[in-house]
């Protein structure tokens, strides 16, 4: 029997597959048929009852949404049997909505009024009285007014289905029907603001943006999500000279129709008291604002005078830069005769870094993800550092039974059942390494480094192997905290050889939106733009913490928190005769140390382009003019360009840098097997005393997402900013009934709440890192004592 | 023959003379509607659009609610309003701004409100004096309805029968 079937609605003659849903069909050949509970992304509720059409020889009205087209079927969404059930429906619904539309924030972009419009009567023959429903506190993202609630349970199903933490849900039958939390609690979920967008009335709003503007009075900018190396399509909504809200920008191949909390509610960063927006010098050991012309004067002369000294100049570049902005950073710098640029702030482990990938690659598309039969993923926590990739792996997980394992630093972190969990230390993650790598070896009949020999595979890391080995499509996909690991080298070296041996795809992930095309742009010490290797190498990120540089350019870090050891900010600061700093918010290191503060414009006021781990260039504009007197980076860093290296950075817009770049990087192939081999001769030996895993909570990743006040008040990051480890480990440290535990690592010590979890391995604390209570502990693996606060 | 005897009796008897006379002489005796403004004046309708008000309800609280359907309506784009929550949770304008140069009093603001907030008095004799006193701003609006609340609710309660 063939697939495809004729059918007619409203006597057109459409063709369909077997199977399909009758309103999808609908859909497609743009006949309309209103809807409340169905969502294409979400399971068949059929509720709402409104998508009623009349089909022949059926003896009711039938939902659309829930009914299977057939060879045939003759449909009418617009007869009178349909219109009059659709007209009930819709009288049946309005009999408990409050008629608040005026200052509901929903109004004129709300589903309820179209379609009420569209298909209901124009009078009510209602009087009585409607129901209340008294309002609940679901955290500081979402507003809620479930008065208005119609019952679709959309954002339920979207708890179970897609954010798979079921938070949401309905109690009580009929008209007492309510949805809620059962228990009054902040939703905690990483993507619960896109119930917002589901949502069709004003029952679920956006906290932050609350009363501020009106949908009509919006205007809408494509845009890409700022904050992980996913690219999320997104769109900025402003107003004047104003951003409202953000909200996503479907994408069936990166983010569907979702976007994590991050990539929403940052925005609120853009009217945060830090943000610089003047350009500020310090004169007698105190900033004090001056205004251009003598700032970009001083700079030039500053960087002139330097490298007419030797070059002894430095650059970090934030990784979250634009792709012309760490390529016309990485010009100037190699213009001016050093090569000490780099954006790779959470490295540690730079041995390799000469046979390392071109750029972080996932090695295969992101959609094609979900249809993975098995994955590792290694010192990664997807969920709470690249959201929309961990929604993906999800779905591989339960629509495809893929069996994925996860080799990390804290078991328990996934909202789907993972194949194997295994947590321990930076050394013991080795260790598992190996294991799995012997395992597949055996497995496959290869030999493994003779170095590697000794280990032994437990059953976990042999069901790992068998995973990887027997599913048609596996991926290896290493995490971010990988990155911030002292064994880097080792975890890649062990990973492309089980990659090569299970013939899986290897990938890897990257700190921010932007690592990859600063790689491109050429913002490391041994290659510049496309890759290319430079005639000389200059210094990587921990080198140039180490040496002393006559000028160093700070280009949007935050030294304190953006750099695996925080408490290096100190050095640079020591080590640097004059810093300039390129920055969107004043930081703790900037207020105390930089000698000069050049305001850039924020994201969201600059045009640029973010590379994804897929290697997607992604141009966005900006959307509203940047703050006071602050410039896009690329603007601001082609001026200082100009005055250095006359003649060299001749550009009128972002677009002639991007196309510059594009043109280097024409033949850039990506290729993730590069044959690393590390030079610890052997694997790392696990310590006796305490470890620190480290890792970045998700609203620490930058700048922007640590001023955004509401994503700071979620319960997700105060959980988050604790001290975690597992109450055995707890009571042998006799810390089992401390509130609050003092850190101390290497001269660094911190103060921070203690959470009892037994997905920390034993023998480890998981501390996280960036932000600002921890900023004086070290990097992000190495040795701790704890004590309890008294 | 006999149409040339009409028009020479027509013209030697003065029948058109008399008749424009009579014109004359009827409005001479007839009740003057002519009035000396600005010491005299004429009745005003309770739908007159003149200049605007802001009406607070009984309990002192503002009525508008920023659901900006007065701005969305403005075809002269005259109004300006920005919102926010207040403290309390309900939602109100932190700016109302109507410029008077570019009204033209057609009332649709009146209209558009739910809330009968937004209002025209019948006060239609103003002027500036310095730049930027065209701009009514919130509290010259609420001042506005405050001091002529009898007036604006006298004549929203006659005209209730038709709206």
């Amino acid at each position: 029997m063939s697939d495809s079937i004729t059918l007619t609605i409203n006597g057109q003659q459409v063709e369909a597959k077997a199977g399909q849903l009758l309103i999808d069909v609908a859909d497609d050949n743009d006949i309309v048929v209103p809807r409340f509970c169905y969502h294409k992304k979400l399971s068949v509720a059929a509720s709402c009852r409104m998508c009623l059409v009349e089909v022949e020889r059926a003896p009711k009205p039938m939902p659309a949404c829930a009914t299977q087209v057939a060879d045939g079927m003759v449909v009418q969404t617009r007869s009178a049997a349909a219109i009059a059930a659709q007209k009930s429906t819709m009288e049946f619904l309005l009999i408990n909505h409050p008629l608040d539309c005026p200052i509901c924030d929903q109004g004129g972009e709300c589903e309820l009024q179209d379609v009420a419009m569209g298909f209901g009567d124009g009078v009510s023959r209602y009087s009585e009285q409607k129901r209340v429903v008294m309002d609940k506190n679901i955290g500081p993202l979402i507003a809620t007014d479930f008065t208005r609630c119609i019952h679709c349970t959309r954002c339920v199903r979207f708890g179970d289905e897609i954010a798979g933490l079921p938070e949401m849900g309905a109690t009580g039958r009929g008209e007492h029907m309510e949805i809620g939390t059962y228990i009054e609690k902040a939703i905690s979920s990483e993507l619960s603001g896109n119930v917002i967008d589901i949502c069709p009335v004003g029952a679920l709003t956006a906290k932050p943006s609350r009363y501020t503007a009106r949908p009509w009075e919006l205007t809408q900018h494509a845009s890409v999500s700022a904050h992980d190396c996913i690219g999320s399509n997104t769109y900025i909504h402003t107003r004047g000279n104003e951003v409202i809200r953000v909200v996503p920008r479907e994408n069936e191949s990166i983010n569907e129709s979702w976007i994590s909390d991050r990539d929403r509610f940052s925005y609120t960063a853009l009217k945060s008291d830090s943000r610089v927006v003047e350009p500020m010098m310090r004169v007698d050991g105190k900033l004090t604002t001056v205004d251009w012309e003598t700032a970009i004067q001083t700079a030039s002369d500053k960087l002139a005078g330097a490298a007419n000294k030797g070059a002894n100049i430095a650059a970090l570049v934030s990784p979250q830069a634009t792709l012309e902005e760490a390529f016309l950073a990485q010009k100037m710098v190699r213009g001016l005769g050093s090569n000490n640029v780099d954006h790779r702030l959470s490295q540690l482990d730079f041995s390799n870094q000469d046979k390392s990938a071109i750029m972080p690659w996932l090695g295969r598309s992101l959609a094609s993800v979900e249809s993975l039969d098995a994955a590792l993923l290694v010192a990664a926590n997807l969920r709470l550092e690249q959201p929309i990739l961990s929604h993906r792996l999800r779905k591989a997980a339960l629509n495809n039974d893929a069996a994925i394992s996860s080799l990390g630093h804290f078991a328990g972190q996934y909202n789907y059942d993972l194949a194997q969990d295994l947590a321990g230390s930076a050394a013991q993650l080795v260790s598992d390494l190996v294991a799995v790598a012997q395992a597949v070896a055996k497995k496959t009949g290869t030999g493994l480094s003779t170095k590697f020999e000794g280990a032994k595979a437990g059953s976990a890391h042999q069901a790992i192997a068998k995973s990887l080995c027997d599913g048609d499509s596996s991926a290896i996909i290493v995490g971010v905290q990988a990155l911030a690991s002292p064994h880097l080298s080792l975890i890649q070296e062990l990973c492309e050889a089980i990659a090569t041996m299970s013939d899986s795809t290897l990938g890897y992930l990257s700190v921010s939106a932007n690592s990859a095309g600063a790689c491109l742009a050429g913002c490391t010490p041994h290659r510049t733009a496309a890759g290319v290797v430079g005639d000389k190498i200059g210094q990587h990120t921990s080198q140039i913490i180490q040496s002393s540089h006559d000028v160093l350019l700070n280009f949007a870090v935050n030294p304190g928190l953006d750099l695996n050891d925080g408490s290096a900010a100190q050095k640079l600061a020591d080590n640097n005769d004059f810093i300039i700093s390129v920055s969107s918010y004043l930081n703790d290191f900037d207020e105390n140390h930089a000698d000069l503060i050049l305001p850039m414009a924020g994201f969201g006021e600059t045009s640029g382009t973010f590379v994804n781990i897929e290697g997607l260039w992604q141009s966005f504009k900006g959307c509203v003019k940047s703050k006071g007197q602050s410039r896009p980076g690329w603007q601001l860093l082609a001026a200082l360009g100009q005055l250095v290296l006359p003649g060299d950075f001749d550009y009128a817009d972002s677009n002639q840098v991007n196309n510059e770049v594009k043109d280097l990087c024409q033949d850039v192939s990506l290729n993730n097997i590069n044959g690393i081999q590390s030079s610890e001769a052997s694997i790392p030996s696990k310590s006796r005393s305490l470890q620190r895993v480290g890792y970045t909570p998700i609203y620490a990743c930058d700048e922007m997402t640590r001023l955004a006040t509401p994503l700071q008040s979620t319960p997700l990051i105060k959980q988050q900013c604790t001290v975690v480890m597992s109450r055995e480990q707890a009571e042998k440290l006799k810390l089992a009934d401390a509130e609050q535990v003092h850190i101390k690592q290497g001269q660094g010590t911190a103060v921070l709440p203690l959470r009892l979890d037994d997905g920390v391995p034993s023998g480890c604390a998981c501390i996280p890192g960036g932000f600002k209570a921890v900023k004086n502990l070290g990097e992000a693996f190495g040795t701790v004592e704890l004590e309890i606060v008294s | 023959m006999i149409e040339k005897i009409k028009y020479y009796l027509k013209s030697f008897l003065f029948l058109e003379l008399l008749k424009g006379l009579s014109v004359t002489g009827r409005y001479f005796f007839s009740k003057k509607i002519t009035i000396q403004y600005p010491e005299e004046r004429t009745p005003i309708s309770p739908r007159f659009r003149g200049l605007h008000a802001l009406r607070r309800y009984a309990n002192g609280e503002e009525r508008c609610i920023a659901c900006k359907l007065c701005e969305a309506g403005c075809p002269a784009l005259a109004i300006t309003i920005e919102s926010e929550e207040r403290a309390d949770g309900s939602r109100r304008t932190t700016r109302y701004d109507i410029d008077l140069f570019k009204c033209i009093y057609c009332g649709f603001c009146e209209e558009a409100c739910p809330v009968d907030s937004i209002v025209e008095t019948n006060i239609f004799e103003y002027h500036f004096e310095n730049r930027g006193e065209s701009i009514m701003t919130k509290e010259k609006l609420l001042e506005m309805g405050d001091k002529y609340e009898a007036q604006l609710a006298a004549d929203r309660s006659v005209d209730a029968a038709y709206r």
